[in-house]
């Protein structure tokens, strides 16, 4: 089970960050901000090839003794990251692609909303 | 269910509510929480510490009631510190109806206990002096202070409504007319309607009304409140406009089907309310209002932007960035809801659903003309496969013949509009390319993102409707004249970012020089479309109009030329990439063109042009922003390589 869960602009602020409150949040907060570095360093490395070839799901960006971190690029560089705990079974890799289908979906969602602004915190509920 | 909803408000006795209690209650509590003041949350401070969302009733207007009852003060005193708002020092929703249920009690000539309350009682009886309804369960209505007359008011909405319930409608009569608007003093804006008598306002509020047909239904059964309501309408009506047609309207009743969360319940009134609301934004009632449209429209009601953005949330069924008719009823009933102090469900009722709300729509005229046409629309529609993203835009308005055609040109523009509707969703552009249609699903969400599928779903199934606006001075061609338009539009193109679709009512006369045409001309131009041509082809096998055909053929190539020019013009003729080709291309099927016809063509055109223009303006403003992309791209490919060398020493 994800962890947590962190939407991230395209200028690398979070959008959107939350986390499983049993734990101490920040330390996830810090290992998202983290893995930003390895997000980048993933999307120069296939930057070849024009955006739309590029995959967006990135995989696994790294592990943790505790954790696994991955990630997945939307093509305005909106990055969404998961930290899954290591614990249970590693989630196949299917699974982690169709949560952040879905991830990617409600952020579509949210910018439909015309009162939305690109670039503003998403609330939740 | 409100007391559901306003359980964050604290502890109180158990509470256990019929459903004519609860509706009353609600209805109430929405009153007197409405009346304190317009927004959402109001109430005394004291009731800033009251869950978001939840309203509660200020302590006037419920002393008020309180005092309606006709109960000894000392009676109501006990009420008030039994129910517990003693305690917490507001009236929230639990408290209130504990102490509308120890009223009850009290007239029933029960002692004020708490244990009192557990069993059945009667409804709680009030009789107000003001304007204020009277709400009076089971009870006609009596009048009050103010009666206006607009019979039409209560007649309408009741008699509508009983028709449909009129078992149901036994107990909860008044609850519906009770929140009639309370007098013109009270809160300037949004009264408190009953949302049957909703129209009322909205009448006085829209001038848009046809009373008429109102006025026609008189009443057919005078249900209990319809004397109530006409107290309201005057009042309303001056308010009205104050209230930019925002009327408050409470729905209480069920209209065919027994749901449970009354005031979710579009009444018949509200429903011509809001679809003459829509035609404002957006003539053609079968297309979509986009989502700056609609974000422009909705603020003028004044609620928060987190609230509006949640409606927007829970009436955007098919998360397209664009309302359709029933989208936006749905929407705007949510804000009127909202405005009476209704806090806002998790999810969208059934009621508002709209599956729902489309199956109710027949009803009005238009809706079967939209049938008919859309009935020979749907094989044409087939063929605008292409569009990735459906925009409002807008419509076939063509009926019969030109269906196949106006649905590919229609598809198409709408599938422009809506890729470049929102400033965002360009970048996910490849999502929506890939996007399939799924015309079946058009509740569905399928992942995919067919967001052009399910409107053009819906259009396609509202059909092309021929066109209700009153006749329509302007004849233009459709490719001829959008020539001229976009000349127009363009040079504001860049310069105006509002996203707006120029307001369709006030299109100037199309300078339609061209035009002057023969029918066929006309028949041509809602055909013309932007982008390359489309599958149009099959619709001129459909249509039949042989003897049109010869010489709507010049004329037609004529126009095809101007039409590539404009659409060399517009780059949007990629409109957002959409692969729609689906211009239709003229085959000068004119066919049968009777003179109403051809006024639908024009509609149809003049949307379309509408449509061009805005999908020029938002294609203008995203090549702008590929243009910044593509830079950036070229600088992070410029940095790398200057680090490759590095690297590799």
């Amino acid at each position: 089970m994800a962890v947590c869960i962190a939407v991230i602009a395209k200028e690398n602020y979070p959008l959107y960050i939350r986390s499983t409150p049993t734990e101490d949040e920040l330390k996830f907060h810090y290992m998202v901000h983290t893995s930003l570095d390895v997000v980048d360093e993933k999307i120069s490395a296939m930057g070849k090839a024009l955006v739309d070839q590029r995959e967006l799901y990135l995989g696994l960006l790294y592990p943790t003794e505790d954790y696994k971190v991955y990630g997945y690029v939307t093509n305005s560089k909106v990055k969404f990251v998961m930290v899954v705990d290591s614990s249970n079974t590693a989630l196949r890799d299917n699974e982690i692609r169709s949560m952040f289908r879905k991830l990617h979906n409600s952020y579509t969602d949210v910018m439909c909303n015309p009162f939305y602004n690109p670039g503003d915190r998403i609330q939740s509920r | 269910m409100e007391v559901a909803a306003g359980g964050g408000c604290g502890a109180g006795p158990p509470l256990l509510l019929s459903e004519s209690e609860q509706q009353c209650y609600s209805e109430l509590f929405a009153r007197c929480a409405g009346a304190a003041s317009g927004s959402p949350g109001p109430g005394p401070p004291e009731a800033t510490r009251v869950a978001p969302g939840t309203a509660t009733a200020a302590a006037g207007p419920v002393a008020d009631l309180f005092r309606a009852s006709q109960l000894p003060p000392e009676t109501l005193h006990q009420i008030t510190e039994l129910c517990g708002a003693k305690r917490v020092g507001y009236f929230g929703p639990t408290q209130f109806y504990v102490a509308l249920k120890l009223i009850a009690a009290a007239q029933s000539g029960l002692p004020v206990r708490t244990e009192s309350i557990k069993c059945e009682l009667p409804l709680p009886r009030f009789v107000m002096s003001k304007s204020d309804a009277e709400i009076r369960f089971g009870n006609p209505a009596e009048l009050h202070g103010k009666k206006v007359q607009i019979p039409y008011l209560t007649t309408e909405k009741n008699s509508l409504k009983r028709m449909d319930d009129e078992d149901k409608q036994q107990e909860t009569p008044s609850p519906t007319m009770s929140p009639l608007a309370s007098p013109p003093s009270s809160p300037p804006h949004y009264q408190r309607v009953s949302l049957s008598h909703g129209y009322s306002k909205l009448r006085s509020g829209t001038e848009q009304m046809q009373p008429a047909s109102y006025e026609t239904r008189q009443p057919i059964g005078q249900p209990e409140g319809s004397s109530s309501e006409g107290p309201g309408s005057k009042p309303l009506r001056r308010q009205a406009s104050l209230i930019r047609s925002f009327s408050v309207e409470r729905e209480l009743q069920d209209n065919s089907i027994n749901y449970p969360d009354e005031p979710w319940r579009i009444t018949e009134e509200q429903r011509e309310y809001y679809v003459n609301q829509f035609r404002s934004l957006q003539p053609d009632p079968n297309s979509f209002i986009s989502g700056s449209v609609a974000k422009n429209f909705f603020t003028k009601s004044k609620l928060s932007i987190p609230e509006l953005s949640y409606i927007w949330e829970l009436s955007d069924a098919d998360c397209d960035g664009a309302l359709t008719l029933p989208e936006f009823c749905a929407a705007f009933h949510l804000i009127v809801a909202r405005k009476n102090g209704y806090p806002l469900p998790e999810g969208l009722p059934p009621t508002l659903q709209p599956e729902y709300l489309q199956a109710a729509f027949p009803k009005s005229k238009w809706e079967c003309a939209i049938f008919d046409s859309y009935s020979e629309s749907m094989p044409a529609n087939q063929q605008p496969c292409d569009l990735n993203r459906m925009e409002k835009t807008s419509v076939k308005d063509m009926a019969d013949f030109p269906v196949p055609t106006q649905d590919a040109t229609t598809g198409d523009d709408k599938q422009a509009l809506k890729s470049t509707v929102t400033e965002p969703l360009p970048k996910d552009l490849s999502e929506d390319t890939a996007t399939s249609k799924d015309y079946n699903s058009l509740k569905a969400r399928p992942r995919s993102r067919s967001y052009s599928s399910t409107s053009i779903e819906e259009t396609m199934k509202r059909g092309e409707d021929p066109p209700t606006p009153p006749p329509r001075p302007q004849k233009t061609h459709s490719r001829a004249s959008s020539l001229d338009l976009n000349k127009v539009f363009q040079p504001s193109v860049p310069a105006t970012n509002s996203g707006l679709l120029p307001p369709p009512p006030a299109l100037p006369p199309r300078p339609c020089q061209t035009q002057s045409e023969p029918v066929t001309e006309a028949d041509l131009h809602p055909q013309l479309n932007r982008a390359p041509s489309q599958a149009a082809e099959s619709s001129p096998a459909k249509k039949d109009a042989p003897h049109a055909q010869p010489p709507s053929k010049p004329i037609r190539r004529k126009f095809r030329t101007e039409n590539q020019t404009t659409e060399s013009q517009e780059p949007a003729a990629a409109v957002g990439g959409a692969a729609s080709a689906a211009v239709v291309k003229p085959h000068p099927t004119v066919q049968k063109q009777s003179s109403k016809q051809k006024k639908a063509i024009q509609t149809a055109i003049r949307k379309n042009k509408e449509a061009n223009a805005v999908l020029a303006r938002l294609n203008s403003e995203l090549q702008q922003q590929l243009k910044e992309v593509h830079q950036e791209r070229i600088a992070l490919e410029n940095q790398l390589e200057q680090l490759r060398p590095v690297t590799v020493l």
